[in-house]
């Protein structure tokens, strides 16, 4: 096994957990997945930005509030506005067997340290000839919310072109947390990339007036690296998801059941490596893909599966695969503009309408 | 204790000229602020009162083409640089008529035509680019000059140190004009840098450097006029570290916590706009009427930005898909 989370029990929200209904937003789980794994492990720490300072943010999303009076400032480390320092420092650090959870604030900023992510962590391991891990936990929030073109990117697929590296974007509080957990206990460097409008009650309005909280059980759970979730089931078409845009797809299933298109809508939760298994077999029994993402189009995630879709059944297909995606620009900030960048729930819907008559 | 502000070499005409650009940035932002408050503005705000003296004596002190790089932080150097307050106003509503067309927003106020590059919210963003801007100027011996605001936080982050150490041994027309409000967002720069002062940085580069009042628009304007001759010349670039304060929180919605109401009450006791107007009145170089005449026009200049600001339309929608290239590209028939 490459990870231990692989032998842990599964559990699906409103499913098999028991005891008390429990609802966390993303951003409590999150925390509640770092104190436990501080609480279990004394070589997790967490390192970055304005995440510790007295009186100050908690990080960038108040994600750690609460944490650094419970562990400590060494622990809970504030670092200069220096991002190359703060993911080699925890590349070093993970490579003498510590497990860093570095923060940048935005995924946009993951820029500022791409030599200490893919030339350093993914790497180390293969340069040693698998003397050596890096198991660092980089956590990274993208998604766009009217502040431009460089606070609101969706760069995760930049790092699943990336060998040695695993990249997940959990978009509910129950899988945030477990996989989260899942991920400090890896082996190998993952990226966890979170969408800064489903942190918490204040993304309500903006993700369309859902509630994003889940439950949460209170016994310890796992949730694994390289895992989808079915999200909704239906015959008519697969769609596949994450973030934001799930919640949109979500919505779009609802209002297409009216029209009597039943869409199985699946968040992948893990893009590196992706469970193309849950995928394919859902393609074989809908004969229709249908990929949706907050990221940019071209070289997009998206890309990726609907190759391996086509190189593995293409047969079970009864129309090309589409991809519903932000167009190729970058973000621009008018809530006009923006909303005609992104994918809207009436373009998934769309794209779906036209897929299902194909 | 601080000192008075010296106004001595001052003509009325240029005192007046300083004193309406600090009273511009403060006025456009206490609005800015309301408006978002409203909910007319979207997006979020860092703001720039309490800092005025820093971009208004940089800019004075500059010719019209010369250029300047902006942060995250950049309304008052927009307005100071001569981007139009109608512009700016009405790129903070994302309206069509902003001077980025509605892409930019908030972060990002730029003008070519003011000479500044669409500010840069990535945390030392602009000082590796500024070098090329000072390059091309070099090359070409236009005798423009490229100006680089960076607040303290950003001389943790590796272009800065890069952007340095290159304008230094191509002695680059740059000035580097450092903003040290004390705070990255809500971490103090002594849990940062055991260095206090940013300007102690540019010796390990061979850079003359200077600590000024950044609360005194005349110390500023001084410091950065000799600043740029020295780049003009030919002689390389300078740092100017201004030790300021910003009023507000980092950006909207921030509680403060992390400093003290009483460390605030001492820099406002500064007021770089009080301490100028008092100044010079009491130097006799204008009058409580003259002033306050100025402070009129700057609010009705406000009062007409906000109009054209709500009374532009919004841009069309088909425009999010253009100026990604000079010539727009498709890869097939993209939807
Ligand atoms: C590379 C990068 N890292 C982090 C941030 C988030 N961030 C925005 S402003 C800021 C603080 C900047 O401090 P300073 O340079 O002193 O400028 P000030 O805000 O005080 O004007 C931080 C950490 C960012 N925008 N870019
Ligand atoms: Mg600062």
């Amino acid at each position: 096994m490459t990870h231990p989370a692989g032998h842990a029990a599964t559990l699906e929200p409103g499913g098999a957990p028991s005891g008390p209904e429990r609802r966390l937003t993303i951003a409590e789980a999150i925390r509640e997945a770092i104190a436990e794994e501080m609480e279990r492990d004394d070589r997790v720490f967490l390192i970055g930005e304005d995440v510790g300072i007295p009186g100050g943010f908690g990080g960038a999303f108040g994600v750690y509030l609460g944490l650094p009076e419970r562990f400590g400032r060494d622990r809970i480390i504030d670092t200069p506005i220096s991002e190359k320092a703060i993911a080699g420092a925890a590349v070093g650090a993970a490579l003498m067997g510590m497990r860093p959870i570095p923060d940048v604030q935005y995924a946009d900023f993951l820029f500022e340290c791409m030599d200490e992510l893919v030339n350093q962590a993914a790497k180390m391991r293969y340069m040693s000839g698998g003397k050596l891990s890096v198991p660092l936990v980089m956590r990274c929030p993208v998604g766009t919310s009217n502040r431009g073109a460089q606070h609101g990117q969706c760069p995760e697929s930049f790092f699943t072109h990336v060998p040695g590296l695993k990249v997940v974007c959990p978009s509910d509080a129950y899988h945030a947390k477990g996989i989260l957990k899942s991920a400090v206990r890896d082996d190998d460097p993952v990226l966890v990339f979170e969408h800064k409008l489903l942190y918490g009650s204040k993304g309500r309005e903006q993700a369309g007036g859902l509630d994003l909280t889940a439950h949460v059980p209170e016994e310890e759970y796992l949730f694994p690296i390289g895992q989808a979730v079915v999200k909704r089931s239906g015959t008519s078409v697969t769609v596949v998801a994450t973030h934001l845009t799930l919640y949109r797809c979500l919505a779009a299933a609802e209002e297409l059941s009216a029209e009597g298109i039943e869409c199985e809508v699946i968040d992948p939760v893990s893009l590196l490596p992706m469970d193309t298994e849950t995928i394919f077999a859902s393609v074989d029994k809908t004969s229709r893909l249908l990929i949706a993402h907050e990221d940019t189009l071209t070289g997009g995630w998206g890309a990726e599966l609907a190759a391996r879709t086509a190189e593995e059944r293409l047969f079970s297909l009864a129309a090309p695969i589409r991809r519903v995606a932000a167009h190729d620009v970058p973000l621009p900030v008018a809530p006009v503009l923006e909303q005609a960048v992104v994918p809207s729930t009436e373009r998934i819907k769309s794209e779906i309408r036209s897929l299902c008559e194909l | 204790m601080t000192r008075p502000i010296d106004v001595g070499g001052l003509s009325g005409e240029k005192a007046l000229r300083l004193y309406r650009g600090l009273v511009r940035i403060r006025r456009f932002e206490d609005r800015v602020y309301q408006l978002f408050l409203r909910g007319e503005l979207p997006g979020t705000l860092h703001q720039y009162q309490g800092q005025e003296a820093v971009a208004v004596g940089t800019c004075d002190a500059l010719r019209p083409d010369d250029w300047i790089t902006s942060t995250h932080r950049p309304h008052g150097h927009a307005l100071a640089k001569g981007v139009s307050m109608r512009g700016a106003m009405a790129e903070l509503y994302g309206k069509a008529t902003g001077c980025c067309g509605g892409k930019g927003g908030s972060m990002h106020l730029g003008d070519p035509d003011a000479g500044m590059v669409p500010a840069i919210a990535i945390v030392a963003g602009g000082n590796s680019v500024v070098t090329g801007l000072g390059l091309a100027f070099k090359l070409r011996s236009t005798g423009q000059v490229a100006t680089c605001f960076f607040g303290e936080g950003a001389t943790n982050e590796g272009a800065f140190h890069e952007g340095l150490n290159f304008a230094a041994v191509q002695k680059l027309p740059i000035v580097f004009v450092c903003e040290n409000n004390m705070y990255g967002a809500s971490t103090p720069f002594h849990l940062t840098s055991l260095v206090t002062d940013v300007a102690d940085r540019a010796a390990a580069y061979g850079v003359p450097a200077q600590v000024v009042d950044g609360m005194d628009v005349v110390a500023v304007r001084a410091a950065v006029e000799t600043a740029r001759a020295r780049a003009a010349a030919g002689d390389g670039p300078t740092l100017i570290e201004a030790k300021t304060y910003r009023f507000a929180g980092h950006s909207r919605g921030d509680a403060r916590g992390y400093r003290s109401r009483d460390e605030e009450k001492e820099w406002k006791e500064r007021d770089p706009i009080d301490r100028f107007g008092l100044a010079l009145t009491t130097a006799g170089t204008a009058d409580e009427a003259a002033l306050a005449a100025l402070v009129a026009e700057v609010t009705s200049e406000l009062d007409d930005a906000v109009e054209f600001a709500r009374n532009s339309p919004d841009p069309d929608a088909a425009e999010a898909l253009t100026d990604a290239y000079a010539t727009p590209i498709t890869i097939g028939a993209l939807r």
